[in-house]
């Protein structure tokens, strides 16, 4: 085995490390705290179209996502190539954004349900009819309180 | 007594450290939400359908994108980088012209007599619309909104809206108010499933 031999043999001491686990720990509490645990697994790819004037969602656990784009590859074969829904995990369909709404105002406190936001993650390809489709059902579930996602834009550029 | 236990080894406790640095930082994510926030209206009652609020033809700016992602605004077609301006010009009406929307005296608690505008701006969109457009026009017509709203804290209160205090928010919100508007889609019947 491979041993590093100290040149030095005037007793040169070796480096303190009693204070690294210090370190990382601190940079451990650092990424609990500021990070949060993914939630659910994309089944659609969503590029975020840019924009300006966005304003930060500052309650994440009232929050409930619909996320809307083309399929991942691994399951075009079997839902092609056009724009769907995804709730939570699986693909679904407008009717069901009634009970996804449903489910989770049930799963806010009485006082928070007021507040719930839906945030709308689209895909910047997709086309409105379905985005439409999905506004008119959110307004049926009076859940009125959306926010339409974007990524910060990064330099001024137009369509 | 028995002998003094010798330091416990704690050169591995930077390994079981870094292990579950490592753990957060491939199970957890950073980003952080931001959005364009909206408020839907409310799903109009079926029995009263037929009562659709009036409003003067001269308050109303539509801004329509068509399906080829064209932004038509104010009768014309024009680009997305003057569309702003344009609206803004619109809600402010400067020289108080007829065909620009009316402006009534408002009293705002706390604040006092201002001049509101009327001014509706009425987002309308086609099936086809790409949603990139679609976000590009919202954009616009949130930072018309956001730079009024500004101009106006600045004029009266010497700081931007953002860094006023919750009561002047409120009086600037009441003296800018955000009258956007999205147009209740022609054919909600006919879904594409």
């Amino acid at each position: 085995m491979a041993t590093f031999k100290s040149k030095t043999d005037k007793g040169l001491k070796p480096l303190n490390t009693a204070s690294l686990p210090d370190i990382v720990f601190m940079l451990l509490f650092f990424f609990m705290i500021s990070t949060s645990f993914r939630q659910t697994e994309r089944v659609v790819s969503v590029k975020l179209p840019e924009a300006t004037e966005i304003a930060k969602l500052d309650r994440k656990d009232l929050a409930s996502y619909i996320n809307i784009g083309t399929p991942i590859p691994a399951y075009q074969g079997q839902f092609g190539t056009d724009a769907r829904i995804q709730l939570n995990d699986t693909f679904s369909t407008i009717d069901d954004i009634r009970d996804f709404i449903a489910a989770s105002r049930e799963s806010m406190s009485e006082a928070d349900r007021p507040f719930m936001t839906v945030a709308l993650k689209v895909d910047e390809t997709v086309r409105m009819g379905i985005v439409t489709d999905v506004k008119q059902e959110l307004r049926r579930c009076s859940a009125l309180r959306i926010m339409y996602s974007t990524r910060r834009q990064a330099e001024n550029n137009s369509f | 007594m028995a002998k003094p236990a010798g330091d416990i080894n704690a050169g591995s406790m930077a390994d079981i450290a870094f292990l579950l640095l490592i753990f957060f930082l491939v199970t957890t994510t950073m980003d952080v939400e931001t959005g364009i926030q909206r408020r839907l209206p409310p799903m109009p009652d079926e029995n009263q359908q037929a009562e659709v609020e009036q409003i003067n033809k001269r308050n109303i700016m539509v801004v329509l994108i068509n399906k080829n992602d064209r932004l038509f605004a104010g009768g014309q077609e024009m680009h997305i980088t003057m569309l702003k301006d344009k609206v803004k010009e619109f809600i402010t009406n400067p020289a108080n012209l007829p065909d620009l929307p009316e402006k009534r005296e408002n009293d705002i608690e706390g604040f006092g007599p201002v001049m509101v505008s009327r001014a509706v701006v009425s987002l309308q969109n086609d099936r086809g619309t790409s949603y990139d457009a679609y976000i590009h026009v919202q954009n616009e017509l949130v930072k018309a909104f956001n730079e009024l709203r500004d101009e106006f804290s600045m004029q009266h209160f010497g700081k931007k809206y953002d860094s006023l205090d919750e009561d002047q928010q409120r009086i600037v919100r009441d003296a800018v108010p955000m009258n956007l508007s999205e147009r209740e889609p022609r054919e909600v019947t006919t879904r594409r499933r």
